[in-house]
């Protein structure tokens, strides 16, 4: 309860103030100071039965009201222990310059922002890819450091490790290329070519592509989660102080570990994939294992192996780069390392699909 | 460790302006930290004690400005100037900052090996040597988050001094620990920059450890946005009569000495 006696303009404040109570808004008293203006307050306590934060935040919205408008507050007479939490309240000013600008934008400058903020992620990437070609620079020429205990267990998280969901995924798209290839063969009574449409699309495209997008949510998110969380606990700021370059000593050992192994991995995606294709065109489409071997090495030379390991080299690149940028540009905030690992994936898999085109593109020209 | 040159200032701060961006921190910043100096830098929360630490050990440039080692201009210097100067600096970080994916002892070797040419079993004598220094002996296998927050600051100290570093650069070393172990940190550190005839930096509020072993200090103001004095802490006390300075360094309680 507030009851105003109008020519002093005294405020007495009595009843329950906690936060269950209804109480009603101070904006009648807001508004009433604004319409009349009066020189000066007096803010005294009646019987105040229960109060809690409530009351001091009401009370301050008034004063400070009231000391933007240069009136005179006489706060005197309140207990103690509100003059107490008044008086803390008060005793720093906030500091001008301190508060931000409102974030709430019109939707056409929330346009420019994000295209703004587009241009800043693509030169942090150009940078960022500028860095990793400098680092590979040194390893080329034997000068880079980092441990080698380091780079063997990324070796083992990114390889074997994964080598269980690799097969399963990869048996599986067999099996389901092999199926759908046969239906519409059958009509044609060509199901031995079963063989050649599993084999070459496993080996020349599915294989890699799979593999790579198995490593991006794996691997890729796991390095960003680890260097945005090594930037949390400042552990990245402490190697750059003590001269050691994180990009040397962070990003490569995880760059090559991945280099070296997704190829591995799509190699057994292959052989996975095609032994697939052989378990449903044995079993369902009865062309035997013997005839799909042949088949099988008439229709798929090394080249076509090639093609799919070396793309499987550029998605290992991709991968590490969006996983390691994300990760070292992170923010320090747990929310941040989690929009890092979100981001890792997001952008390897766009890098990985916009790759395969263009190297399938190529691949096309040359004739291969 | 002794050096030549010893007239020429360990650190000289000419004309610092930091900023986020459009947003100045502190700006006109001119101070210098003789060697063997013990220096505060001290100052109300929020005006930028850490940030013009960021700016001497490298990880924030200037918005203008120069900061010298030994007249040497840091953020003019290359790459590889610049990482001369920092291996032979020694950090502290507020959290201890060691790396979480390693033991103790190979936090504490990652910089021997980096910058000696020592046997691994050199090292292993150092690391261990280091680590009865600050008062963790047999710890060398224990990983970061196995041991105590004031473990993992003193198993910091231990790794920042590795190199037996010229100067050493510590923010709020005591914030956090109880009292006893923050007055243990602060005599370590002490104790450890005399033994190492080392400049040592310090952000800190604590007013005891300010009086007792700053010889030197810079006082920054967070509304003005400037510093205010630079000066021996105890001539601060007796000498200033700008009452921000004095409030601070009595709590508030004014002059009574
Ligand atoms: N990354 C950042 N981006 C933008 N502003 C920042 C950033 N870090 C700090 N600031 C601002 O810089 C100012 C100084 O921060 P700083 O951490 O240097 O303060 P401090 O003096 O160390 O405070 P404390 O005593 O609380 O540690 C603060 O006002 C803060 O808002
Ligand atoms: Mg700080």
């Amino acid at each position: 309860m507030v009851s105003i006696d109008e020519t002093s303009f005294a405020l007495k404040i009595s009843g329950n103030w906690s936060r269950q109570a209804t109480v009603k808004p101070i904006d009648q008293i807001l508004s009433r100071l604004k319409s009349h203006p009066p020189q000066k307050i007096i803010i005294a306590a009646g019987t105040l039965t229960a109060w809690d934060s409530r009351l001091p935040s009401q009370l301050l919205k008034i004063m400070d009201y009231c000391a933007a408008n240069n009136i005179q507050v006489d706060s005197g007479q309140l207990p103690d222990g509100i003059k107490s939490l008044l008086k803390l309240a008060l005793a720093v000013p906030e500091r001008a310059s301190t508060r931000r600008g409102g974030s709430r934008f019109s939707w056409l400058s929330n346009i420019g922002k994000s295209i703004i903020d587009m241009q800043k992620d693509m030169y942090g990437l150009i940078v960022f890819i500028g860095e990793v070609a400098l680092a590979a620079g040194a390893l080329l020429t034997g000068k880079a450091r980092f441990r080698m205990i380091d780079l063997l267990t990324f070796i083992q998280d990114a390889g074997p490790n994964g080598f269980p969901i690799v097969s399963l995924i990869s048996l599986l798209v067999g099996l389901i290329l092999a199926f759908v290839a046969a239906l519409q063969l059958a009509m044609v009574d060509a199901k031995i070519y079963i063989a050649d449409l599993v084999a070459l699309g496993i080996v020349r495209e599915m294989g890699p592509l799979m593999t790579a997008i198995i490593a991006s949510g794996r691997t890729g998110a796991a390095y960003a989660t680890q260097l945005g969380t090594m930037n949390l606990n400042n552990e990245i700021d402490a190697l750059k102080t003590m001269g050691i370059s994180a990009m040397e000593f962070l990003v490569l050992p995880r760059m090559l570990a991945l280099v070296l192994m997704l190829p591995l991995l799509t190699l057994c995606a292959d052989l996975l994939g095609i032994l697939g294709g052989a378990m449903v065109s044995s079993t369902a489409f009865d062309v035997t294992f013997i005839q799909y071997y042949q088949q099988i090495k008439k229709a798929v030379d090394l080249v076509d192996f090639g093609v799919g390991i070396f793309k499987s080299v550029v998605f290992a690149c991709l991968i590490a780069i969006a996983g390691c940028m994300r990760g070292m540009q992170c923010g320090r905030s747990a929310s941040a390392v989690g929009e890092a690992a979100t981001a890792a994936v997001v952008d390897s898999i766009v890098y990985i699909v916009v790759a395969d085109s263009l190297i399938t593109l190529i691949y096309n020209r040359l004739d291969l | 460790m002794g050096q030549a040159n010893q007239n020429i200032p360990h650190i000289t701060v000419s004309q610092l302006t930091m900023a986020y961006g459009n947003f100045v921190i502190q700006h006109d910043l001119n101070f210098t930290i003789e060697h063997r100096d013990v220096f505060i830098i001290m100052g109300g929360s929020g005006c930028g004690k850490s940030t013009l630490l960021k700016h001497l050990i490298g990880l924030q440039r200037p918005a203008e400005g120069d900061v010298f080692y030994r007249g040497q201009n840091f953020w003019r210097s290359d790459t590889r100037q610049r990482t001369q100067i920092m291996s032979k600096t020694g950090i502290l970080y507020q959290s201890g900052a060691l790396f979480s994916a390693m033991t103790l002892a190979e936090n504490i070797a990652l910089p021997l090996g980096e910058f000696t040419r020592l046997t691994p079993s050199e090292i292993a004598d150092l690391v261990s040597y280091k680590l009865s220094l600050v008062g963790l002996a047999g710890f060398e296998d224990y990983y970061p988050s196995e041991i105590s927050g004031s473990m993992q600051k003193r198993a910091g100290l231990a790794r920042a001094m590795a190199l037996d570093p010229e100067i050493l650069f510590f923010d709020e070393p005591s914030v956090g620990l109880d009292p006893m172990n923050a007055r243990l940190l602060d005599d370590l550190i002490i104790s450890l920059g005399e033994t190492l005839n080392a400049t040592v930096v310090v952000v800190t509020h604590e007013l005891a450890s300010i009086f007792a072993i700053g010889t030197n200090s810079v006082f920054l103001d967070p509304e003005s946005k400037t510093m205010l004095a630079t000066g021996a802490p105890k001539k601060l006390l007796a000498g200033s009569d700008d009452p921000r300075i004095i409030q601070f360094l009595t709590r508030g309680e004014g002059r009574t000495r």
